[in-house]
C-alpha cells in the first residue's frame, strides 16, 4: 500500500458558489473532487427514499413497548392476561419471559449490561417493561393499556451530585457486590506536574477557576429509531432493517447476544433520517423485535414515537466540570486542569472505544501549547436514561472544547485581555506539528493563526468591537464570542481503539465492470452526509471513472465488507482513506494491464485522469474503460495477471485526524426581556483536503444550528422524582429557521499528513466548536453586569436571572 | 367509516377506523411513504401535506377530516416527469441532507411561492418556521427556495395541485 503526497489543494480550489437557475451545473461535473450535486437527492426530493418505517414485508406485525412511569421502582407483578385477550394481539412478552431464554439483559457498547425488559426493577422513567405484538400499530398501542403492572416505589437518584452519597439508594444492585452508584473513574495527564505549575502560578501569575455545566441534551434526529425484524423460520436467517449507523458492528453484537450464527444475520440500514450518534447504540426495541419475530415466525416492525426517542434513547453530555487555568499575568497559558462529574444514567451505554471510558475528553487542552494538564473524572449511575456519547460529539470532544474555550474566556475576563489576542498568543505553532499534547494525543497537522485571522477578517472584528463599545454606552447589550477548536476524529488505530473487541478499521471493495462502470462497497453508512456522492468522487479522483458511473453500495452487511460504521466523524478519515487506497490498488493493476496493451514497460507509463500514456509518446494511450474491457475479455493479459479489475482492503488508520476552526458569534441581548438573538455567525473550518465543498459547507451549517440549540434552547431536564420533562418537541426546543442566522463560512486547507488524500473529518466540527462561541458571546454581552460565566441553555429566563445576579447552574 | 378523497389527482375511497390519522392513512393505507411521521405534536412538520392548497400537519389531522378534499403529497410535486422548481432548487442548492424533513419543507415552500413569488429571506424563514431540519441549519433551504423563486420569475411555471 502506498501513501502518496497529500493533495496540494488550496482554499481557492474549493469554490462553492451558490448556483443561479441559469447555471447548468451538470455541465461542469467534476471528475473527482469539487462541487458536485448529490447522487442521493433525485430519489429523496421525490419522496422515493426508503426509510425504516417505509419498509413493508408481507405478513408484517407491529410491536409496541410498555414503559415504566417511575424512575426507580421494584416490579411486584405484571398481569398481561387482558392484553393477551385483545383480538388483534399475537404476543405479550415481559422481562420474566425473556429471562427464561436468558435474553432479559444485553451487553452495552461500554461493557456494561442493560435490561432488554426490566425483570427485577425499573431504573429510569420510560424504561422498557413489556412488549406487545399485534396486527397493526394502533392495536399494539391499545393493548399496552391493558397490561397491569404493580410497582413498589423506590427513592430515585436524580441529583448527580448526590449519587455517591453514602446513603444514596443503590441503582445497580443487579451487579454482584455493587454497594454504591460509582460507574468508573478516569484520569489523564500528570497530576503532579500540573499542580507544580499551578503552585507557581498562584505565587507569580494567575489562576482562574470556574464551575461549568454541559447539560444533558438529545440528538433528536427527525426520524426516530426503529426496525423491521424478519427471522425466516425455515432458513433461520434474520434480516433486520434497522436505523443503525453501524450495521456491521450491530451484526456482531446480535450474534454475541442472541447466539445467532453471524452468517445468518443480515443487517440492512436503509435511508437514515439523521443519526448524530443517536443510532449507534443497540436499543432494547431492536432486540425485542428480533425476539418477537423468532417467537411468532413473522416479520415484526417497531418504530418509536417522538416521546420514546427523547426519553429513552442515547442522550448526550451531562457533564459537571470544574475548570482551572494557570497562566502568567501576561496571558501565557501554562496549565489546564479539570475535575468532572459525569452522569451516565442507569446503565453505562456510551458508545466509545473500550480503552476510552470518557471518550476523547482527554483532548481538553485545545489548540494551545501548554506545560501541563490533568483531568480527573468520576462517572456515576443515576435513575435516568442511559447514553452519553451522541449528538455529533466526536466521542466527548464537545465537552472538552466547551470547557477549554469557556475557560480561556474566563481568563481573558480576569486579565482584561481581548479573547482573540489571548488565543493568538497561545496557539501551537505550525512547526510544532506533529504535536503531542500533555495528555498524549498527537495532533497530525495544524496552522492555526491564518484560520483565526481569516475569521477575524470575515467578521470585521475591530469594527464589531467599536460597534459594541458604542452600543454599550447607550445601554444596549451586544456580545462577540470566539472559539477556536481542535478536534480528534477518525477512530481509530486498531492497536488503541476497539468497541467490544472489534478494531475500529473499515473495509472497502471496488469492482470495475467490463464496460468501465464500477461499484464500490463501503462499511460505513450515510445518515445524510452524502456518502453516495463523496465516495464516488474519491474513486473518480483516483482512477478517472466519472462519479455517475460508480454505484456506491452501503448499509447492507450481506453486500459490503466489514467495518465499524459512521459516527465520530470517521467516514472520511477511515473509510475515505480505504476508498482511495482500494482505488490505487485497482489502478496499479490497471497499469500492468495497460503496459501489456501498449507494449511498454509499467515504469514507462504515466497516469492522468483515467488514462495511461506512454511517456514521451502521449498518442499511445489507453483509458481505464479500455483496460476494464481487456481485464474481463478474451485477449492476453500480462504474465501472472489474473482477469478482472477489482480489489478489497481493510484500512487501519495510523492516527486520528485533527480538524480545527475559528468561530465568531455576534449576539444581541434584549435588556428588557433577556432574549438572545444570534445576529451573525462566522465559521472558518479547516478539514484538510475537501472532497465536495458543497457537502462540507452543509455539514458545517448543520452543526452550527445544533450549537444554537444547545447554547440557547435545548436541555433534557428532570424533576426531583425523575420524571423526564422534555418528552416532546413542545418541551425540548430545537432551533427553527427563525432562531438561526444566515451562516458565514470560510475555510483554510491544512492536509492531514497521514491520510491518503489529506482529508480530515468535518461532520461534527461545528457542533463541537459553536456552543462555546455562542455562550462566550452572551457572557460578553452581559459584561456590564459583571458576569464572567453563565451556563447553557441560555434561555431568556436564565439570562434574566444572570442579569439580576441570580445565575444558577441548570442542574 | 368510509373516507373518499382525491390524492395527487387520484380518487381514493377506503374503509378506515375513525381515529386513523391522515399521516398513517397516506403512508400505511395508500403506500405513499414520501410523507413522514416525526413528532405527533405538530412541531416538526415532516408530515406536511396539502389539503385543498393549504399545507397541514397530517400527524394531527384525522384522515376523516380530509374526506371530500383534495390532498397533495410530495409524490404529486413532479408533473409529467418534470420536477417542480422547488424540488430542483433543493437539489441545486444542497437544501437537503438526510432528506427526512424535505418533503414537508418543499410542500410548504411551494405554498409560499404560490402566494408570494418574490419572498425575502425573512419571509421564507417565517414560512418554514413550523418545521424542523436537524441537518442543514436552514441557510441552504432558504437558498433552495430563492433558487426556485428566481427560476419561476424567469420562466413562469404553472403549478397546481392536480
Amino acid at each position: 500500500m502506498t501513501i502518496t503526497e497529500p493533495g496540494t489543494q488550496s482554499a481557492e480550489d474549493n469554490t462553492n458558489a451558490v448556483p443561479t437557475p441559469t447555471d447548468n451545473l451538470n455541465d461542469h461535473k467534476p471528475n473527482g473532487f469539487g462541487r458536485m450535486l448529490r447522487k442521493e437527492d433525485p430519489r429523496l426530493v421525490r419522496g422515493r427514499g426508503q426509510f425504516c418505517d417505509d419498509v413493508q414485508v408481507p405478513g408484517m406485525l407491529h410491536l409496541a413497548i410498555l414503559r415504566s412511569p417511575m424512575a426507580h421502582a421494584r416490579i411486584v407483578s405484571i398481569d398481561k392476561s387482558a392484553a393477551e385477550a385483545h383480538p388483534k394481539v399475537k404476543a405479550v412478552v415481559t422481562g420474566a419471559d425473556l429471562a427464561e431464554h436468558n435474553l432479559a439483559w444485553m451487553p452495552t457498547l461500554s461493557n456494561d449490561v442493560q435490561a432488554v425488559l426490566a425483570t427485577d426493577k425499573v431504573r429510569f422513567q420510560h424504561q422498557e417493561v413489556a412488549f406487545v405484538v399485534a396486527e397493526d400499530r394502533y392495536s399494539a398501542r391499545d393493548a399496552l393499556e391493558l397490561i397491569d403492572v404493580e410497582y413498589e416505589w423506590l427513592d430515585p437518584v436524580i441529583d448527580v451530585r448526590q449519587a455517591l452519597a453514602p446513603d444514596a439508594p443503590v441503582i445497580r444492585d443487579d451487579l454482584e457486590g455493587k454497594t454504591d452508584n460509582h460507574c468508573f473513574d478516569w484520569e489523564a495527564g500528570s497530576k503532579d506536574d500540573t499542580e507544580a505549575v499551578f503552585a507557581d502560578a498562584r505565587e507569580n501569575g494567575i489562576v482562574v477557576t470556574e464551575d461549568i455545566v454541559y447539560p444533558r441534551v438529545h440528538p433528536a434526529p427527525m426520524e426516530t429509531c426503529g426496525c423491521v425484524a424478519d427471522l425466516d423460520p425455515v432458513s433461520g436467517k434474520l434480516t433486520l432493517w434497522s436505523t443503525t449507523q453501524a450495521p456491521h458492528a450491530h451484526r456482531t453484537v446480535y450474534a454475541l447476544v442472541a447466539g445467532l450464527p453471524e452468517h445468518k444475520i443480515r443487517i440492512i440500514a436503509p435511508d437514515i433520517g439523521g443519526g448524530f450518534g443517536n443510532k449507534v447504540p443497540i436499543y432494547p426495541g431492536y432486540v425485542c423485535s428480533i425476539v418477537a419475530s423468532l417467537l411468532i415466525g413473522k416479520p415484526v416492525k417497531w418504530m418509536e414515537d417522538r416521546t420514546e426517542n427523547l426519553v429513552s434513547t442515547g442522550f448526550a453530555r451531562d457533564y459537571i466540570m470544574r475548570g482551572e487555568i494557570a497562566a502568567t499575568k501576561e496571558g501565557k497559558i501554562r496549565a489546564i486542569r479539570t475535575e468532572v462529574l459525569a452522569d451516565h444514567g442507569a446503565f453505562n451505554g456510551t458508545a466509545a472505544p473500550v480503552k476510552y471510558p470518557a471518550g476523547f475528553f482527554g483532548v481538553f487542552t485545545g489548540s494551545y501549547d501548554i506545560e501541563a494538564a490533568y483531568a480527573h473524572m468520576s462517572a456515576v449511575y443515576t435513575n435516568k436514561a442511559p447514553g452519553g456519547v451522541a449528538y455529533a460529539c466526536s466521542f466527548r470532544i464537545t465537552e472538552a472544547v466547551y470547557l477549554v474555550e469557556r475557560m480561556v474566556d474566563v481568563l481573558a475576563y480576569d486579565l482584561e485581555m481581548d479573547p482573540a489576542e489571548l488565543r493568538l498568543q497561545n496557539f501551537i505553532q505550525p512547526e510544532q506539528f506533529p504535536y503531542e499534547s500533555k495528555t498524549g494525543w498527537v495532533y497530525d497537522s495544524g496552522d492555526y493563526e491564518p484560520t483565526m485571522r481569516k475569521a477575524l477578517d470575515m467578521a470585521g472584528y475591530a469594527e464589531l468591537r467599536a460597534e459594541q463599545e458604542e452600543k454599550r454606552s447607550r445601554g444596549e447589550l451586544m456580545g462577540i464570542g470566539i472559539s477556536f477548536f481542535t478536534e480528534a476524529v477518525g477512530a481509530g488505530p486498531r492497536k488503541d481503539m476497539d468497541i467490544l473487541g472489534l478494531g475500529m478499521a473499515d473495509g472497502c471493495e471496488l469492482r470495475v465492470h467490463p464496460t468501465g462502470k464500477a461499484v464500490v462497497r463501503l462499511s460505513v453508512k450515510t445518515q445524510g452526509q452524502g456518502h453516495e456522492t463523496t465516495f464516488a468522487q474519491i474513486i473518480a479522483q483516483e482512477i478517472g471513472i466519472p462519479p455517475d458511473d460508480i454505484d456506491v453500495v452501503h448499509g447492507d452487511t450481506d453486500n459490503t465488507p466489514f467495518g465499524l460504521g459512521t459516527y465520530g466523524s470517521r467516514s472520511t478519515p477511515v473509510s475515505g482513506a480505504a476508498a482511495a487506497l482500494v482505488a490505487r490498488k485497482v489502478r496499479d493493476k490497471a497499469q500492468i494491464i495497460a503496459s501489456g496493451m501498449l507494449e511498454a514497460s509499467v515504469a514507462d507509463l504515466e497516469y492522468e485522469a483515467g488514462t495511461f500514456r506512454v511517456k514521451g509518446d502521449p498518442e499511445q494511450s489507453v483509458t481505464i474503460q479500455d483496460i476494464a474491457m481487456r481485464a474481463h475479455g478474451a485477449g492476453d493479459l500480462p504474465e501472472g495477471i489474473e482477469g478482472g479489475l477489482e480489489a478489497q482492503i481493510c484500512y487501519n488508520p495510523e492516527n486520528l485526524t485533527y480538524p480545527f476552526g475559528a468561530y465568531i458569534c455576534v449576539v444581541d441581548v434584549d435588556p428588557g426581556t433577556a432574549e438572545v438573538k444570534v445576529r451573525r455567525f462566522v465559521a472558518v473550518d479547516d478539514c484538510g483536503t475537501q472532497i465536495n465543498p458543497m457537502i462540507v459547507e452543509g455539514q458545517v451549517h448543520g452543526g452550527l444550528a445544533d450549537g444554537v440549540g444547545m447554547a440557547l434552547m435545548e436541555m433534557i431536564s428532570f424533576d426531583e422524582e425523575g420524571n423526564c420533562l422534555a418528552g416532546s418537541l413542545m418541551d425540548y426546543l430545537i432551533p427553527t429557521a427563525m432562531e438561526v442566522p444566515d451562516w458565514e463560512t470560510g475555510h483554510t486547507v491544512t492536509p492531514s499528513p497521514h491520510h491518503p488524500i489529506g482529508a480530515k473529518g468535518i461532520g461534527e466540527s461545528a457542533t463541537v466548536g459553536s456552543p462555546p462561541a455562542i455562550v462566550n458571546a452572551v457572557v460578553d454581552a452581559l459584561k456590564p453586569y459583571g458576569i464572567r460565566h453563565a451556563d447553557m441553555p441560555l434561555t431568556p429566563s436564565r439570562v434574566w436571572e444572570a442579569m439580576q445576579g441570580n445565575h444558577t447552574p441548570p442542574i | 367509516m368510509e373516507v373518499t378523497m382525491s390524492v395527487n389527482g387520484d380518487d381514493v375511497s377506503q374503509e378506515i377506523e375513525p381515529r386513523t390519522l391522515l399521516v398513517h392513512f397516506i403512508r400505511d393505507h395508500l403506500g405513499l411513504t414520501g410523507t413522514h411521521w416525526g413528532c405527533d405534536t405538530s412541531n416538526c412538520g415532516t408530515c406536511v401535506v396539502w389539503v385543498d392548497d393549504e399545507p397541514v400537519k397530517s400527524c394531527t389531522t384525522l384522515a376523516a377530516m380530509a374526506s371530500g378534499h383534495d390532498v397533495r403529497t410530495v409524490e404529486g410535486m413532479e408533473v409529467d416527469g418534470v420536477l417542480d422548481p422547488v424540488q430542483e432548487g433543493f437539489i441545486q442548492c444542497h437544501g437537503l441532507q438526510c432528506g427526512f424533513c424535505t418533503p414537508g419543507m418543499m410542500l410548504t415552500a411551494r405554498a409560499l411561492l404560490d402566494r408570494n413569488p418574490d419572498p425575502t429571506d425573512g419571509e421564507i424563514r417565517e414560512a418554514i418556521s413550523g418545521q424542523i431540519c436537524r441537518c442543514t441549519g436552514y441557510s441552504t433551504i432558504v437558498r433552495s427556495i430563492q433558487w426556485a423563486a428566481a427560476k419561476e420569475r424567469e420562466t413562469p411555471v404553472e403549478v397546481g395541485a392536480s
